[in-house]
C-alpha cells in the first residue's frame, strides 16, 4: 500500500465511523458515558481534514493521529491517535508499506495503546479487539498469505476478540465502576477497531495486492 | 519555580481545584488550568494541556495533575511527546494539587514537588 492507499483507508474509516456512530454511542450509553461515536467520528473527520498531499504511509498516518488527538476529546482521542501515529513512526519513510511492514505498524500499534491505557487482555477494552487481531494478522502472514488477506484476517480476529468482550467485566474507564453490571455488553472501543480495521480490510482488498 | 497544571474534563472543576491550590500555595505557587474542551464542554483537549504548560512553566519543570480516563490519558500523551522537565503525578486531583502547591512554594525542585503530590495518595480519610 502506498500513501495514497492509506489515505484512503483514513477517508474509508471515517465514513464506517460515522455511518456506525449511532450504534457506537448506544453501545457506549450501555456502560460507558454514551459519547464514542459522537467523537470518535468527529475525531476521524479532523483525520481526513489534515491529510496531507502526495505523503508517504508513515506521514499520512502520523498526521491523521495528531488530528485525532486534538479533535476528539474522548479517552479514545488519544488511544486512536496513538495507535495511528505509532503504526505510522513503524512504517519510517517507506512508500509503499509491504505485508510485513503493515505487520509490524499493526503491532507497534497494540503495544502503543497498551503502554498509554494500561490495559491488559480480558479488561473489555479495544485491547481486546487488537489483540487476537495482530495475532490473526501474523498467523496469516506466517502462511505467507497477501496483504489484503492478512488484512482481512486482522479485521476477522478483531470481530471476534470484539464479541468475546460481551461477558467480560470491565477493568477500565467508566465501565469499571459497574462491576458486574458492566457484564453483557459489547464493549464500545472494541466494536470501533472492528470497523476501522474492516476499512483497512476493504481498502486492501480494493488494492489487489 | 515548579508549576503546575490541573487537567479535568471540566473548566469549573479545574479552576476550582486550582483555586485551593493556589491558596495552599501561599500566593506563591502558579497553578494553571486545563478543563473542558475547546469549546467550553466537558472533554479533554491536548492543545489546552499544552497551553497551560507553557503559562506554567518558569523553567524549572511542570507537574501536571489529572482527575480521570482520558484526562489521564491526554496529560500522558502530553507528557512522552514534551521535550521539556515535564511530568504528570501518579496522584489523587484534589489532595495531589495542594500537596503539589504546597511544595512548589517552598522553591523546592521538580522530584520533590512530583513527589509531595504522590505521597497525598497515602492520606486517608477514615
Amino acid at each position: 500500500m502506498n500513501g495514497a492507499a492509506l489515505a484512503d483507508f483514513v477517508r474509508r474509516a471515517a465514513e464506517v465511523v460515522t455511518a456506525d456512530a449511532d450504534r457506537l454511542t448506544r453501545l457506549d450509553a450501555a456502560i460507558g458515558d454514551g459519547d464514542h461515536g459522537l467523537n470518535l467520528s468527529r475525531g476521524f473527520a479532523a483525520a481526513v481534514e489534515a491529510l496531507p498531499e502526495g505523503a508517504p504511509p508513515g506521514k499520512v498516518l502520523i498526521a491523521a493521529g495528531r488530528a485525532i488527538v486534538s479533535k476528539t476529546g474522548g479517552a479514545s482521542g488519544p488511544l486512536y491517535g496513538t495507535a495511528l501515529r505509532q503504526a505510522g513512526k513503524t512504517m519510517g519513510d517507506a512508500e509503499e508499506v509491504d505485508a510485513a511492514l503493515l505487520g509490524a505498524a499493526l503491532r507497534s500499534a497494540l503495544e502503543a495503546v497498551q503502554e498509554l491505557g494500561q490495559a491488559a487482555e480480558g479488561d473489555k477494552t479495544m485491547v481486546d479487539a487488537l489483540i487476537p487481531a495482530v495475532g490473526a494478522y501474523q498467523a496469516a502472514l506466517g502462511r505467507s498469505e497477501s496483504l489484503a488477506q492478512c488484512a482481512r484476517a486482522a479485521a476477522e480476529g478483531a470481530e471476534e476478540g470484539a464479541e468475546a468482550t460481551v461477558p467480560m467485566r470491565a477493568r477500565k474507564g467508566r465501565a469499571s465502576y459497574l462491576g458486574e453490571r458492566s457484564t453483557g455488553h459489547l464493549d464500545p472501543g472494541a466494536a470501533s477497531t472492528v470497523l476501522v480495521l474492516h476499512a483497512l480490510a476493504a481498502v486492501a482488498a480494493g488494492e489487489g495486492s | 519555580m515548579v508549576g503546575l497544571v490541573i487537567v479535568s474534563h471540566s473548566r469549573v472543576l479545574a479552576e476550582g481545584v486550582a483555586e485551593v491550590a493556589r491558596a495552599m500555595g501561599v500566593g506563591r505557587a502558579v497553578v494553571e488550568c486545563a478543563g473542558g474542551d475547546t469549546g467550553g464542554g466537558l472533554g479533554t483537549s491536548i492543545d489546552l494541556v499544552e497551553r497551560a504548560v507553557r503559562a506554567a512553566d518558569g523553567g524549572d519543570g511542570v507537574v501536571l495533575l489529572a482527575d480521570l480516563g482520558s484526562s489521564v490519558l491526554t496529560a500522558k500523551m502530553y507528557v512522552e511527546g514534551a521535550d521539556g522537565k515535564v511530568v504528570l503525578a501518579d496522584a489523587p486531583l484534589v489532595e495531589g494539587a495542594v500537596a503539589a502547591a504546597s511544595m512548589a512554594a517552598t522553591g523546592a525542585g521538580l522530584d520533590a514537588v512530583l513527589a509531595a503530590a504522590e505521597s497525598a495518595r497515602d492520606h486517608r480519610k477514615t
